[in-house]
Formats: structure tokens, C-alpha cells, sequence
């Protein structure tokens, strides 16, 4: 079966088809063709909190289209969102509400840091008292984009390689140490 | 079976009065940024709102006390990021104030152009924005079509899409890209075309003009004595436009009209930022073509130093007057600085304007504040 | 009206004023219980300096001083600036929200970065800073942070 061969590239299709006169069949697995679905309709929750927000509705507008993708419906409340972008710098009166929406959220979750500001506090590291110096100080992180604010397609990038880890059928544990060693 | 009003007054979740108190934000889907708004309602009455800030504090003043006369200027594209060249043309324009910088011509004409171009991005973003919120999507990604051309040519020059770090004390940081003058040439000739649409799509939309016009009326004394400025105040009937008070740069060699409404609801600030668009595209036009040869920065040295005293400059960004404040004793960084925000005041006049609305009015009275949040927390 | 104007109508009121026409605007500074009357004088004709653009605080590490901006929507050629100086110890002064009421959102904040006290505020209380920040530094000090002495060795890695 040709379902996890390809880890650099898009795994084809989730499944095997055999010609049949009149049709054919697929055979698959359940866990595959769930993950292939699910990745391609990861729902963002829109929580920007300064610029990068700004790049974020850049690549929602016309331009660089992330609703390709299977982005398109930014949901507002956290229960029925599958990812959160936290696009924008935390600080410390913000950390218990974004602590909050993510625990609200369902599980299978996954969190992209955007932004030096998110990654690591960015610009606002030194002799400030109020930024939390990274997101990952507060919730559990799976992806970085560097960049300040990063580009659209920066962020798409970083889209499209979480989508290619979950078709793959990896849990958050494995895709942040993959994330670590390439 | 039980009486409407005995099932109200059973659940202790109510005032005395019968209040109800909500929160909007700080995560919430109106793009205007972290607002945390506790809403004390009567029904759908709104009887007070109090906004609740610093979730975005992240102690820029502080901050700029350690860092030199040259780095603190694009801590400031990141605080009203919608109109960073503008915020950086304030930092810029002080120093040389303060130090007595030679700027040359062509600088002083490039800065103008790029300002201007800012103002109309911010003001299309804002529009976008602002449909959103009341419920229209279409227009978010019409004005973003425009506000991409605009990205575009500024990414060729000066290297970023947003926080464009482009303008130093003196000048500019590098010469234009050569296809300047032919893009925003494009820009200009498509905006006018496009513009039209926008009055289609938004202004003459009888619901829009319904959830808008009487909403949230603003007098002239109120909009002063809250210290309002930019489209907030000039919508209400006050002459606040600091391109005309003070000038600075190329302004006082372009003709262009202020806007000025009298009727100071949200329809009139809508109105008074669209035709402020078309006077950005005036002065662009008259710009653009005569753009003076010669050096892009004048000489300064490495190391900037300010001399012991007080200095403030004033500009117009697309939200208003936005001041700095420096107090300098001498050394390469400031003692104090204060950044006199123009969203700060105009926040400040959203309880007195929205109080006995109903809560739909909200989003239009909030939106056409045209409130970033990052300026007002610093 | 011109600088000398001003300063002959000011000096009838609060005589005890100094002036300093060294910077771009004319700076007066006057003791801080003659603020408020001087304030309301400013703010009624024949001057008319109805718009405050800008009150802040800043730290000498001796004093503190409180710096208002004013202008005339009228006459926008008209800019004064007003300072006074606090007791760095006990810094107390009158707040001007009822004729600016632009004032009440600036005084709040200066109230929790400096820690002055503005009497007669309808609410003063924290605007930016949560109120629970002093929980980790010490209590008996006050959690000031833009005040040159202020420490938090918890959040801020200095450069």
C-alpha cells in the first residue's frame, strides 16, 4: 500500500482502487481516509492581536487564497475551530484568555505560533515587563513562522506542511519533535 | 404555565434594575484587535460600556528609553501598523528638528507620496473591515484587491509589506525602486476607476445607510472636549486636519481639501473617510509626476544625540493626530518618550456616543471609530 | 495672541508663574494648587484653549512633573504647554476631567505608571496594567513601572 511511502510530499490518495466493469473499488483504511479528511478542512479560530492579524486577513482576502486550501471558514468561537493561529504578541493580561480559548477548543487541536512575536516575544524581548517572551510559555506549540510579520505565502507554507503531517497520520507529540529535527 | 416576567426575575444573573452585564472581546471576530468592552445592558439598551485595555500592553515607552535615536522609530510601525510610514515620519521629523537635518527635496516628495499611499490603504482596509462587521463580506475582498497594488509597490521599495522600515531621521534609507513611478501611476488610474464600486456596493445600500445614518451622533463641543481627532472629529464639524495646521514635508506645495461633515453620525464619518481617499489620490496625482532628482538622505552622523530639552511633533494618520513627545538630557537615547495616540481620546468618547443605542448600533458606532488597538495600549 | 500676550494675561492670574521660550512653544510653570485655576481661566475667553492634546508625567528622579499641552480649536497658531512639579514621596494634584473630559482616560494612566493621585477623578483606577501586577514585587512599594527606580526582576530581561 502506497499510504505513508511519501514523508517529503503530499501522499496521493488515502486509499487503493481497483478497476471494476460499471465502477470501482477503494480499499482503505479507516484512520487514513479520516485523516486525509480531516486535514483538508482545518478550521482556524481568528484570534490576531496586532499585526500579523493584518498579514493573516491578507491571506484570507482574494490574493493568496488560504479557502483553497480548506481554510476558509475562520470560525469565532473556539468549540467548533480545529486550529488556532496566534498571530500577534502575548502578553501577560492576555495569556489566561488565550489559556482559555484553548482549552475550549476540541480535541484533535493543533496551535501555529506566527510571528517572532509569538515564537519567542520578538522585537518586545528586552526591558519590557509585560510580553510573554513566546506563546509556548502558555500552550503547547506545533509550528513556528519566523518572520516579522511573516508572508503570506510564509504562512501558507506553514499550512500546508501541518496538513501534510496530519494526512500522515502523526499525533502532536510527533509533530513537533518532526518539526525539531528537519 | 410560567409568567414571562416571573422566569426574568428568578435568575440571578441580573442587577437591580433588570441589567444584564456581557462581555465583548478581547477575542472576538470584528478584526479591530484585542477591545474588551463590558457591556451593562437593559434588554438590547445599552446603558454603559466600559472599555477594558491593555491586552496589548507591551511597554513601548519603557522600552524606547534604552534604545538609541535610531532604533526607536520602527517600534512605532508597530504600533498603529496601518499606518507605519506615517507614525515613522513623526519620529523622523522631530529629530531633525531637534538636530537641525538638511532634508532634500526628493526625501521631502517620496515621504509625501508614501504617506499618502498609506492613508489610502489603511482607509480601504478600514472599509473592508467595517461592511464585515456589519455583516456584508463582499467588500472586505474588493478593498483588499486595491490595498494589494499599494502592498505591492511598497514591497518593491522598501522591502516589507507591513512594517515598512524605510524612513530614517534625514530621509530615506534607500532610493526608489525604478518602477515607482509607473506603478503607483497604475494604482492610481485603476483606483479611479474602482472607486465607483465602492459607492455601489456600500454607500448607496439602503441597508447600510439605515444601520448608519442617526447612529451614534457625535456633537462638535463633545468631539473637543474629549480631545477627538481625524475623520472622528472633522465628521462632527472640527477643523483638526494637521496637514493644514502645521505642515510638514511636501504638504504645503499640493492643493487639496479638507473634509469636513457636519452631521456626526457614523454615516458622516463613513462618508468623510471616503473622500478623503479621493483627496489622497489628488495629491499622489500631483506628485508623482514631478518627483526632484538629487540625494535621497541628507548627511547626518552615525551616532544621533538630541540636545537637552523638549521636543513634540505632530502629524495626520489616517486615525487622527498622533503626537511625540521626547524629553532628552543629552545622551544617544531619550529620557522620556510619550506617544499621544489619536485612538486613545477617540476610544474615550464611545460611552458617551453609544449610551442608550441598542446593541446592534454598536458594531457601526465601534466601527467607524476605526480603533487599532495596539496604538492605544502602546 | 502673541507670546508677550499671553504671559501679561497670565501673570494677572497666577503671578508666581515662570516662563521659558527656549522650545518651538511657550512652556509656564506654575506651582501645583495654582493648576486648576489657571486651567480654568485658560479654558474660558478670552483665550479659549479648549482642546488638550497631551498630559503625561515625567520622572526626574528628584521630582516628579506633570506636563499638559494646550491648544485653541479657534487659533491653532496658539500652543502652550503647562508644567508643574509633584513631591516625588506624596504626589497629589487636582484633576482637570471637568472642564477637558479628555482628561479621565490620560489621568488614569498616569495614575498607574507614575502612581500620582488626581483628587475629585470620577474613576481612578487602572486602565492599562492588570490590578493584581503588584502581587509579585513588593506590596509596600506601589508597582510603578514607568518611574526610573522600577524594578521587576521576574519579567524584564534588561539589555
Amino acid at each position: 500500500m502506497e499510504l505513508n511511502e511519501n514523508i517529503a510530499g503530499n501522499p496521493p490518495f488515502p486509499g487503493i482502487i481497483h478497476e471494476t466493469p460499471g465502477g470501482g473499488i477503494v480499499v482503505s483504511t479507516f484512520d487514513s481516509v479520516i485523516n486525509w479528511a480531516r486535514s483538508n478542512s482545518l478550521w482556524p479560530l481568528s484570534f490576531a492581536t496586532s499585526c500579523c492579524g493584518i498579514e493573516m486577513m491578507s491571506t484570507a482576502s482574494a490574493k493568496y487564497d488560504f479557502s483553497r486550501f480548506g481554510f476558509e471558514v475562520a470560525r469565532a468561537s473556539p468549540r467548533q475551530a480545529d486550529v488556532i493561529i496566534i498571530a500577534g504578541t502575548i502578553v501577560n493580561k492576555m495569556a489566561p484568555v488565550l489559556k482559555r480559548l484553548y482549552d475550549q477548543m476540541a480535541d484533535p487541536k493543533y496551535v501555529i505560533a506566527m510571528g517572532a512575536c509569538a515564537i519567542s516575544g520578538g522585537p518586545f524581548f528586552y526591558n519590557t515587563y509585560s510580553v510573554v517572551k513566546g506563546a509556548d510559555h502558555v500552550i503547547p506549540v506545533d509550528v513556528y513562522i519566523p518572520g516579522c510579520p511573516p508572508r503570506p505565502e510564509a504562512l501558507l507554507h506553514s499550512l500546508i506542511s501541518l496538513q501534510e503531517k496530519i494526512k500522515m497520520g502523526m499525533t502532536r507529540d510527533q509533530i513537533r519533535s518532526e518539526f525539531k529535527t528537519s | 404555565m410560567y409568567n414571562q416576567t416571573e422566569i426574568i426575575k428568578d435568575t440571578t444573573d441580573l442587577g437591580p434594575d433588570g441589567e444584564l452585564v456581557i462581555n465583548m472581546g478581547p477575542q472576538h471576530p470584528a478584526t479591530h484587535g484585542v477591545l474588551h468592552l463590558v457591556v451593562t445592558l437593559n434588554g438590547e439598551t445599552i446603558k454603559k460600556i466600559e472599555p477594558h485595555l491593555g491586552y496589548i500592553h507591551r511597554s513601548i515607552e519603557k522600552m524606547c528609553e534604552r534604545l538609541s535615536y535610531r532604533q526607536f522609530i520602527y517600534v512605532t510601525s508597530r504600533m498603529d501598523y496601518l499606518s507605519s510610514h506615517i507614525n515613522n515620519t513623526a519620529c523622523a521629523l522631530l529629530i531633525e528638528k531637534g538636530m537641525q537635518i538638511e532634508v532634500p527635496e526628493r526625501a521631502k516628495v517620496v515621504r509625501t507620496i508614501l504617506n499618502e499611499l498609506t492613508r489610502i490603504a489603511s482607509h480601504e482596509l478600514w472599509i473592508g473591515a467595517m461592511a464585515m462587521d456589519l455583516g456584508a463580506f463582499t467588500p472586505f475582498f474588493y478593498a483588499f484587491r486595491e490595498r494589494e497594488m499599494i502592498t505591492d509597490i511598497m514591497e518593491d521599495t522598501c522591502g516589507a509589506r507591513l512594517t515598512m522600515n524605510y524612513i530614517v531621521p534625514g530621509g530615506l534609507m534607500y532610493d526608489i525602486h525604478p518602477n515607482f513611478q509607473t506603478k503607483v501611476k497604475a494604482f492610481v488610474k485603476q483606483f479611479k476607476e474602482k472607486v465607483t464600486e465602492y459607492e455601489d456596493l456600500v454607500t448607496g445600500n439602503i441597508i447600510f445607510q439605515s444601520r448608519t445614518k442617526g447612529v451614534g451622533v457625535l456633537t462638535a463641543e463633545d468631539a473637543i472636549s474629549y480631545g477627538c481627532s481625524g475623520p472622528v472629529a472633522r465628521a462632527s464639524g472640527v477643523s483638526c486636519d494637521m496637514r493644514k495646521i502645521a505642515p510638514y514635508d511636501a504638504y504645503d506645495r499640493v492643493e487639496f481639501d479638507e473634509v469636513i461633515e457636519t452631521a456626526g453620525d457614523s454615516f458622516a464619518r463613513y462618508i468623510v473617510r471616503v473622500k478623503e481617499m479621493n483627496q489622497s489620490i489628488r495629491i499622489i496625482e500631483q506628485l508623482i509626476d514631478n518627483i526632484p532628482e538629487g540625494e535621497f538622505v541628507g548627511k547626518t552622523k552615525n551616532v544621533l544625540k538630541l540636545n537637552k530639552g523638549e521636543f513634540y511633533q505632530r502629524v495626520e494618520t489616517a486615525r487622527g493626530e498622533f503626537g511625540v513627545f521626547i524629553v532628552s538630557e543629552g545622551g544617544t537615547t531619550p529620557y522620556r518618550i510619550k506617544f499621544r495616540s489619536p485612538g486613545f481620546s477617540n476610544l474615550s468618547v464611545l460611552d458617551h456616543i453609544a449610551k442608550g443605542s441598542k446593541i446592534g448600533d454598536l458594531m457601526a458606532t465601534m466601527g467607524t471609530l476605526d480603533l487599532v488597538i495596539p496604538d492605544i495600549d502602546r | 495672541m502673541t507670546n508677550e500676550a499671553i504671559k501679561e494675561y497670565i501673570t494677572q492670574h497666577a503671578p508666581d508663574a515662570t516662563y521659558d521660550e527656549t522650545g518651538e512653544w511657550l512652556n509656564i510653570v506654575v506651582e501645583s494648587n495654582q493648576l486648576k485655576p489657571l486651567a480654568a481661566v485658560l479654558h474660558g475667553q478670552p483665550m479659549q484653549m479648549d482642546f488638550l492634546f497631551c498630559l503625561t508625567c515625567v520622572d526626574y528622579t528628584t521630582h516628579l512633573t506633570m506636563v499638559y499641552h494646550f491648544t485653541a480649536t479657534k487659533d491653532r497658531s496658539m500652543n502652550i504647554v503647562i508644567k508643574t512639579n509633584l513631591d516625588r514621596a506624596n504626589p497629589i494634584i487636582e484633576t482637570l476631567c471637568d472642564i477637558w473630559r479628555t482628561a479621565e482616560f490620560h489621568e488614569r494612566e498616569v495614575f498607574e505608571m507614575f502612581g500620582v493621585t488626581f483628587l475629585h477623578h470620577p474613576d481612578l483606577r487602572n486602565l492599562i496594567l492588570e490590578e493584581e501586577t503588584a502581587i509579585a514585587v513588593d506590596k509596600t512599594k506601589g508597582y510603578w513601572p514607568l518611574r526610573k527606580d522600577f524594578e521587576d526582576p521576574i519579567n524584564m530581561i534588561k539589555l
